[in-house]
């Protein structure tokens, strides 16, 4: 059986490189991405717990990650490409103003 | 399997780093398509087949669908390095080192290997009775959720913002 | 009961079962295609492929060592990692699903139980779902790669067009998912054995579409659109794209693309068949071999018959232009399949209650 420990230093190993992401990255889209990388690693946590538990809760929790994700990206994508028409850039260096 | 799962996290780990440290923003988004099928491996041998299968549909299958159509509609191309700070670079590497051991010394002491209990019972009758009977709310709240995502998508996408 | 041998006879056989499913397949892919030019060719008064052995049969071996010797061209422009890796992952994702796919009841050989079918999931129809929404990276991949604009207007086409119409399919399922109670696509097709009496008389085959004709209707539409077939086929409508996403691809790659389609195909009727037609059910009768082989056949049958009306059809209707694709599958087919679902949920809680 794998052990919880390992699980979750395989679900921490991921949060980090996706904060290393989220910091280093320069486009919006890759940016985004790193969060999703993010989301990632804790529902692993969550599946790993719950199967130490043992209960469905903690899938029921990626479960309903895996839907606000959807809809996170959805919305998320569209702000991109609203963005890009605007600016004509993907950059987030050149968000950097309120107004247009 | 402990076998598979070193493997699948080895895969895991190796392309999420692609993820990060990728220019080319389509590479990046096949290397987290390889992450979110390494994890559902993993999910598999953690006794979540239905999430497994989920996460390959959902994740793999739509959302990042959605991100690779995003970069070839905008033909997003490789990003132009920026002027890395050098406070970063000295500072940022040893910080995430020392937070790295940190985080794994804890989680090695406070969950010392134990003989797993027996799996819940994770079939989608089981799931489905959970996610109908207890998580009832959650449930329609979400679905709320997807409409409102539904019409801002369509909103940010009219021509004129 | 040694359980090291019980695991090496497991592994055998599976590693047989995989064999010959894997060689049917092809065989069947190789004279899908013989089948469907001499249909076509019928249906259009003309002979199709005769010259190569007797009725054109050798056909398909010609076509392989054609595509075989055949220069490979890439655009000089072309991503060339991406641009190798899509055709593997259509031919991957196209064959893989076929893992789930129960063809018949099980036999007993030296007291083990082999069912046929290389593995039953608890997940099965999940997995196909799955495994079919890779196969659009597939051409998005493909269409992107190429670097040139057919493809990759090819490529945007078809991923908006796949994810439209996966939702149909999923949908379309959902009726008989309430009908059977389980997700297994073995359990599926057992739930359908037998046949409804009226009055001690046998009327009708337990089967699904009888049950759930417009959720077949949803399935099956939508399973056009999904393996790309006419009317369905603008990721690579010859008039206006050339050939789609893939216009750029030659030789053995754009052979592994073609081959993707018709697995598909293939894979898209197996699933018809087990969740509406009642899988293997069939009559059976006589000596125990006869009683394993009969179902077999059976299934083999109701999928060609599947098969036969991917042709027939495509003989037959002309393409649909991109925004009718649209309208048709979110305003019709969409609210269609929902409706279904609940009036079947409706009928169901009336009858348990």
């Amino acid at each position: 059986m794998i052990p919880l420990s390992h699980v979750l230093a395989l679900s921490m190993i991921l949060f980090i490189l996706g904060i290393a992401g989220f910091i280093i990255r320069r486009n919006v889209v890759t940016v985004f991405m790193c969060i999703e990388l993010m989301l990632n690693a804790v529902n692993l946590a969550l599946i790993g717990f719950a199967r130490y538990q043992p209960s469905l809760d903690g899938q029921l929790f990626v479960f309903f990650v895996i839907v606000v994700a959807a809809a996170e990206a959805a919305v998320g994508l569209a702000i991109i490409v609203a963005l890009y028409r605007n600016r004509g850039s993907l950059s987030i260096d050149e968000v950097d103003s309120m107004k247009l | 399997m402990l076998a598979i799962f070193y493997m699948a996290a080895a895969v895991a780990v190796l392309a999420a780093m692609a993820v990060v440290f990728q220019r080319t923003p389509v590479y990046s988004a096949l290397s987290l398509i390889v992450v979110l099928g390494a994890l559902a491996v993993v999910y598999l041998l953690l006794d979540a087949p239905f999430i497994a299968m989920i996460q390959v549909i959902v994740y793999a299958g739509a959302i990042m669908v959605l991100f690779v159509l995003v970069i070839m509609l905008l033909n997003a191309r490789p990003e132009e390095p920026t002027r890395g700070s050098r406070f970063a670079h000295w500072l940022g590497v040893p910080l995430l080192i020392v937070f790295l051991g940190e985080f794994s010394y804890l989680i090695f002491r406070r969950f010392p290997a134990r003989a797993a209990p027996s799996a819940a019972d994770a079939s989608p009758e089981a799931i489905g009775h959970l996610l109908f009977r207890s998580y009832v709310l959650p449930f329609e709240v979400t679905s709320i959720l997807i409409v409102v995502a539904i019409l801002g998508a369509v909103v940010l996408a009219k021509k004129q913002l | 009961m040694a359980t090291s041998s019980d695991l090496g006879f497991f592994l055998l056989v599976t590693i047989v079962k995989v064999a010959i499913i894997l060689w049917v397949l092809l065989t069947a892919i190789a004279y899908l295609t013989w089948l469907e030019r001499k249909v076509i060719g019928h249906i259009q008064s003309r002979w199709g492929p005769y010259l190569v052995g007797p009725h054109g049969l050798l056909q398909p071996l010609a076509d392989g060592v054609k595509f075989l010797f055949k220069e490979d061209i890439m655009p000089a422009d072309a991503d060339r990692l991406v641009y190798w890796l899509a055709p593997f992952i259509a031919m991957v994702t196209a064959f893989l699903s076929i893992a789930v796919i129960p063809f018949g009841e099980s036999f007993e050989l030296r007291g083990h139980v082999i069912p046929l079918q290389i593995t039953d999931l608890n997940v099965g129809l999940l997995f196909v779902f799955a495994v079919t929404s890779l196969g659009v990276y597939s051409i998005v991949l493909a269409g992107w790669a190429s670097n040139s604009k057919y493809p990759l207007f090819g490529g945007l086409r078809s991923s908006a067009q796949m994810i439209s119409y996966e939702l149909a399919l999923g949908l379309g399922v959902v009726g008989v998912l309430m009908i059977s109670g389980t997700l297994s696509l073995r359990g599926i097709a057992a739930s359908q054995l037998g046949f409804w009496r009226l009055g001690g008389i046998l009327i009708l085959p337990r089967w699904n579409i009888f049950l759930q004709p417009v959720g077949f209707l949803v399935y099956f539409m939508a399973a056009i659109a999904e393996t790309n077939r006419v009317p369905f086929d603008l990721p690579e409508g010859e008039t206006e794209l050339v050939a789609g996403f893939h216009t750029e691809y030659s030789s053995f790659k754009f052979a592994m693309f073609f081959m993707s389609e018709y697995a598909n195909m293939v894979t898209v009727s197996c699933l018809a068949t087990l969740l509406f037609f009642g899988g293997w059910s069939g009559p059976v009768f006589g000596p125990g071999w006869l009683r394993v082989l009969l179902p077999v056949f059976w299934f083999c049958l109701k999928v060609f018959c599947f098969l036969f009306f991917y042709i027939w059809v495509r003989g037959t209707l002309p393409r649909f232009r991109y925004d009718q694709l649209m309208a048709f599958g979110w305003k019709f087919l969409l609210p269609l399949g929902l409706a279904n679902i609940l009036v079947t949920s409706f009928v169901l809680a009336w009858i348990h209650s």
